[in-house]
């Protein structure tokens, strides 16, 4: 093997930090080069959070060193504990969930910081000049001059990469970039980052997405359990393997036994949701979901799942329409009247939504049965049946805490979703409502995730599925539905249904134009 | 009926409503300040006793009116230094420790007076702000005696609303300040300090609010009494949501509520005892509520309001 | 680098701890104003030790005392668990009183066994209904209760200085703006004959508990603590949100109309507009002391009662203005805050590393 003719812009060298008793990142080094895309990869827990927040300054590493190429191409030491210097070094990073101010628009988001904090004026010419021309170069287009709450997702992701050239980064970080983007978009996004790594920008490409990374990267570096495990060329690497690397194990495959639908259980007929307004709502949408069958709905976050959700989840009424539920007629908001419907809901956010962080994990397992006869006898809780029931819950859905008693915030983001879920599925609900079940979780958890709707669906129950990530929607739906712009396509089967397809569905265009 | 037609047709009563509105001013544009880097500071109505008593007690002691403007200010920074410390980088509950810096400040400012004056029967006075003598204007009919009731530090508030409203829409701190109230991570994602940020927007509007006091002190009055601020704190909260937090509208709030608590004052007079004095008094404070139940619904609270920001959290 | 780590239980000890030594901290931060004031700073806090607990007479001063802060310590510790912040409870104790009155002077004539229950409800439903404004601008228009709240202190307070300048006025008072007495049979009992302490310390005790059992055992208590911690996933859950709010606003402005009616049947006997000298506030300071626990309410408006009566008497025997008790109870208030991130977090110093 040659040596890399390109220049280093970036070396960490024996990076460790050890939170109490977990180390988060052991002794890890990263080599970039200019014009290389590097792709981070790695689960949740892995360690590629903590290892760039000490990169950013958010931490300070307890060993290793941090050095980058000043203007000269020289490499110098990076002082620790500072955004500041990390952006005057010349890195830039791009978040997951976008760091931008909503109530100031793209260009003042671009500029912010930028200029001498305390001089009398904003240089705005000169500025504007210097993102017009980046904007020409780079492709990436947005209106500079609304505020950033009414920009597409999209919009305000390349508002989040503008930000990073104005400042002339030389290391580019994208965390999770196409999370949010349809695949168009994201091969939209894909191509941007080549062109820019023609320039000589060097890129970190942070995913879970194997075929992305493996499309667009060179080089890969898998993090697993804070360490590096593999530093390798994409070039002769496969899914299977790098998943395996990521996890440490085989993975085997997800078993989905066959399963014959019955009666629809969930029946929407022309029903909208929300008003005609706002962004996220459904228009005249037909839906059935039947007992025993897994139904997915996939789409860009913010299209109309969210009113979907809020409609089976008792949060929203139908505007017009007919909804029903086994038969019975959906009226007003009303969430415990969903659930003694037999709807068993996992919200999307989990802390927003789904737990009361200073509650126990018995009172959060208990918080909508409270008023049962079970948990209550004349207005008095049963404390002592309150805590055998939830004993019994972190024993079947294996929920790791000190006990039952315990705050559920101090529990990890997997643990909490059990909880969620023993909830949601403890009295066996006709109809699941699953949304965004594994964001945020690991594969342990993940799997864990799926297993349970599968068992669900298997035991009779119709299920709602609604995610953003494709792979999981045709690896556990039976039919999937896309949304887009509060209107929702008719369910498909997922047997020979084609992912481009859906994804040109998610971006507006009809499943005929996609055929 | 014609009299309390005829009272909006006074100079004096035009005069006397700048002179109301003038503290609240100082005070809804401190509250704002506060509360656009995301800090509520309910400290608001002890700054103004503190910075009311402060600044009479620095020029009663021999400074100069302008020194005890300066004193008043600086007293009502440390008071900010004191609920910004606790609520940025501490993160603590903004409403309560609002409430405690209130009583701090109260008891700070009465016990320093009654150790001053441990037994005077009448408050001691100084001289305060004369009138201002404005060329040209001051010759006209109608304005002229309006202006000629004025002293230079309603000048000066109405130059703070001119210079915040400049600052937060034309410099780079202003969009910074902007910022941090909506989404602290994206002002920590650039580079800049949250907390520098906010301990500073607290120190200078809890210095604006404490102005506030001192005005009643030095200008509109010349003593202090115990008891003067009596609510005005509160009302500039209220003020600035219903200034929608833009100094602009923060100056006509203020002048709202000073024409009104002027009028209430007149009518009282003409009404001569037939409805209870009381009656009155309490239309400030219900058209305070009012105001804000009214824009409540479609007020845009900065995003970032109370919430505390730890970094590196996300 | 000093980092918080949230606790998943917190010792009831720690808890404790963090209030007694919020007061001790309170009092040595007094220290400085106090002998920035000239004042020997040993002597004022010993005689203010002996004036709060020196004799039984000092006690039952202090207990007196407490009596009205319990009420409005628990009124703010139940609000702001449930995240309504009652800023209004001034308010609404003036309510109470002036509901005593209405009821308690003449307008019902009654055997004490009817009378005094019918009082303490009339005051404890003013209270409540007062409350139930700023809850009804908050869940219907999104007002901000606590601006609410407190200007509502004032136009409450003017309201009184009309009814009892005006249609209550008491004509025998030659003069002095003050109601009517309330009638024998409308009185609280004193507890112990020639003292001021009466069955109103009972009532307050009792309530504490009361709240205490109602909060940790039963389901609305549960409710009220989840739409307190987490709005918008106890309404997920299906839970009555805007109920439960109500009823925590019923709950809190009816025990602050418990301490006016309390004041007024149990101590002075008539109304006055100097009734409370700021007991409304005082019980913010109280429930933040008590660290929102019901129980703990009980020992620490004894505490702040204690210095209140201490630097009253303090303040006659060597001069140092009584404002001092005000500010040994912001200090503890800002002591307690500070105090209580050792409660909730653990407080782990990190290490700088090389980087």
């Amino acid at each position: 093997m040659h040596p890399d003719p390109r220049p280093l812009v970036l070396s960490l060298a024996g990076i460790t930090k050890r939170f109490g008793p977990l180390t988060a990142n052991d002794q890890i080094d990263l080599d970039v080069r200019a014009g290389e895309i590097v792709a981070l990869l790695g689960e949740n827990g892995a360690g590629k959070t903590t290892l760039m927040s000490i990169l950013f300054g958010h931490y300070i590493a307890d060993e290793g060193t941090v050095h980058i190429a000043g203007a000269d191409g020289q490499l110098v030491p990076l002082p620790g504990g500072s955004a500041d210097a990390a952006l005057k070094a010349g890195i830039g990073m791009v978040h997951q969930h976008f760091a931008l101010a909503e109530n100031l628009t793209g260009f003042e988001n671009i500029v912010l910081g930028t200029q001498p904090l305390f001089s009398l004026t904003l240089t705005r010419r000169a500025a504007r000049a210097k993102i017009e021309r980046l904007m020409a170069e780079s492709g990436l287009t947005a209106d500079l001059d609304v505020p950033v709450a009414r920009l597409s997702v999209g919009e305000q992701q390349r508002i989040e990469i503008l930000k990073a050239l104005y400042r002339d980064v030389r290391v580019l970080i994208l965390d999770e970039p196409t999370a949010v983007l349809t695949p168009q978009e994201a091969d939209g996004l894909a191509a941007t980052v080549r062109a820019l790594a023609g320039r000589g920008l060097a890129v970190i490409f942070i995913s879970h997405k194997l075929h992305e990374v493996l499309a667009l990267c060179e080089r890969v570096v898998v993090l697993r359990g804070g360490a590096k495990v593999a530093d390798r060329p994409t070039a002769g690497a496969d899914r299977a393997m790098l998943a395996e690397l990521m996890v440490g194990r085989a993975i085997p495959p997800r078993e989905r036994p066959p399963s014959t639908p019955g009666a629809p259980v969930l029946s929407l007929k022309a029903v909208s949701v929300g008003s005609p307004g706002q962004r996220d709502r459904l228009e005249q949408a037909d839906l059935d979901v039947c007992a025993g069958e897994i139904v997915g709905i996939a789409g860009v976050s913010g299209n109309g799942q969210g009113a979907l959700a809020s409609l089976v989840a008792g949060l929203a009424a139908p505007r017009e329409g007919e909804a029903r539920i086994a038969g019975a007629r959906l009226g007003r908001a009303d969430p415990s009247g969903r659930i003694a419907a037999g709807v068993g809901r996992i919200p999307e956010d989990r802390h927003r939504d789904g737990t009361v962080g200073a509650l126990t994990v018995a009172e959060n397992y208990v918080l909508e049965s409270i008023s049962e006869p079970e948990n209550q006898s004349g207005g008095f809780l049963r404390r002592g049946a309150i805590r055998a029931r939830a004993q019994e819950a972190i024993a079947a859905f294996d929920v790791r805490c000190p006990g039952p008693d315990a705050a559920i915030r101090a529990l990890s983001g997997g643990n909490m979703q059990k909880v969620v879920l023993a909830r949601a599925l403890a009295r066996e609900p006709r109809l699941v409502l699953a949304h965004q079940p594994t964001r945020g979780l690991d594969i342990g958890a993940t799997t864990d995730v799926h297993r349970r709707l599968i068992a669900a669906r298997g035991r009779g129950a119709a299920v709602l599925l609604i995610s953003e990530d494709l792979d999981e929607l045709f690896a556990l739906c039976d039919r999937i539905a896309v949304v887009h712009a509060g209107h929702l396509s008719p369910a498909m089967d997922t047997q020979g249904l084609d992912v481009r397809t859906v994804g040109l569905m998610m971006a507006g265009h009809g499943a005929g134009e996609a055929a | 009926m014609w009299d309390a037609f005829d009272i909006l047709l006074q100079a004096n009563f035009w005069a006397a409503t700048i002179r109301i509105a003038t503290p609240l001013i100082f005070g809804v544009l401190g509250a704002l300040l506060c509360e656009r880097a995301g800090v509520l500071n309910l400290g608001i109505e002890g700054i103004f006793v503190a910075g009311a008593m402060s600044g009479w007690l620095a020029v009663y002691l021999g400074l100069p009116l302008w020194g005890g403007v300066l004193v008043a200010a600086g007293v009502g920074a440390l008071f900010g230094l004191i609920h910004g410390t606790l609520t940025v980088p501490l993160g603590l509950s903004q409403h309560v420790t609002g409430i405690g810096v209130t009583l701090l400040a109260t008891s700070v400012a009465y016990f320093g007076y009654r150790v001053a004056f441990p037994n005077v029967a009448t408050p001691p006075r100084i001289e305060p702000f004369a009138p201002l003598d404005v060329p040209v204007l001051g010759e006209l009919p109608f304005i002229g005696p309006i202006l000629g009731q004025q002293t230079a530090f309603t000048v000066l508030a109405f130059a703070c609303v001119g210079i915040l409203a400049f600052v937060l829409a034309r410099t780079p701190l202003g969009l910074a300040l902007r910022a941090v109230g909506d989404n602290p991570e994206a002002v920590e994602a650039q580079g800049l300090s949250v907390v520098g940020l906010r301990m500073g927007a607290v120190m200078a509007g809890s210095a604006l609010m404490a102005l506030g006091g001192a005005f009643l002190t030095l200008s509109a009055f010349n003593a202090f009494y115990f008891g003067m601020i009596n609510g005005r704190g509160w009302v500039c909260i209220a003020l600035t949501v219903f200034a929608s937090w833009r100094p602009g509208k923060a100056l006509l709030g203020a002048l709202l509520f000073g024409a009104l608590d002027a009028y209430q004052l007149r009518l009282q007079t003409i009404t001569g005892g037939a409805v209870p004095s009381q009656i009155f008094l309490m239309l400030p404070y219900l058209f305070s509520i009012a105001a804000l139940v009214l824009v409540a619904r479609r007020a845009d609270y900065p995003r970032a309001l109370m919430k505390p920001y730890f970094k590196g959290q996300r | 680098m000093i980092r918080f780590v949230p606790r998943a239980r917190t010792p009831v000890w720690l808890t404790v701890a963090v209030s007694v030594g919020s007061g001790l901290a309170a009092l040595l931060l007094t220290a400085v104003p106090l002998a920035l004031s000239g004042a020997p700073v040993l002597a004022a806090f010993v005689l203010m030790a002996q004036g709060a607990a020196g004799d039984g007479f000092a006690l039952a001063e202090t207990l007196t005392r407490a009596t009205p802060l319990i009420f409005t310590g628990l009124a703010a510790a139940v609000a702001f668990r449930a995240k309504l912040w009652n800023i209004g409870a001034e308010g609404q104790l003036y309510a109470g009183a002036l509901a005593t009155v209405a009821l308690g002077a003449g307008l019902i004539e009654a055997p004490a066994y009817i009378l005094v229950p019918t009082v303490l409800i009339g005051a404890a439903a003013a209270g409540a209904a007062l409350l139930l404004i700023p809850v009804l601008f908050k869940t219907r228009f999104g007002a901000d209760e606590v601006v609410v709240t407190l200007l509502m202190n004032f136009i409450v307070l003017l309201f009184v200085q009309m009814m009892i300048e005006g249609p209550m006025k008491d004509e025998m008072a030659m003069g002095w703006p003050q109601s009517a007495p309330v009638l024998d049979e409308a009185t609280l009992p004193k507890l112990v004959a020639g003292l001021r302490l009466h069955w109103g310390l009972v009532i307050a005790v009792v309530a504490a508990l009361a709240l205490h059992i109602f909060i940790t055992r039963t389901v609305w208590g549960f409710r009220i603590r989840a739409v307190g911690e987490n709005a918008r996933a106890a309404r997920y859950a299906g839970l009555p949100v805007g109920k439960a709010m109500a009823l925590v606003g019923v709950l809190s402005g009816g025990l602050a109309g418990l301490a006016g009616a309390s004041e007024v049947a149990g101590l002075k006997g008539y109304l006055t507009s100097d009734l409370s000298p700021g007991f409304g506030y005082a019980g913010i300071v109280v429930a933040t002391l008590a660290n929102l626990s019901p129980l703990g309410v009980v020992p620490a408006a004894i505490f702040v009662a204690g210095v209140f009566v201490g630097a009253d008497s303090m303040s006659r025997a060597i001069g140092v203005s009584n404002y001092l008790a005000d500010l040994v109870v912001a200090f503890a208030l800002l002591s307690v805050l500070v105090g209580g991130l050792l409660t909730r977090f653990r407080i782990v110093v990190v290490r700088r590393g090389t980087a």
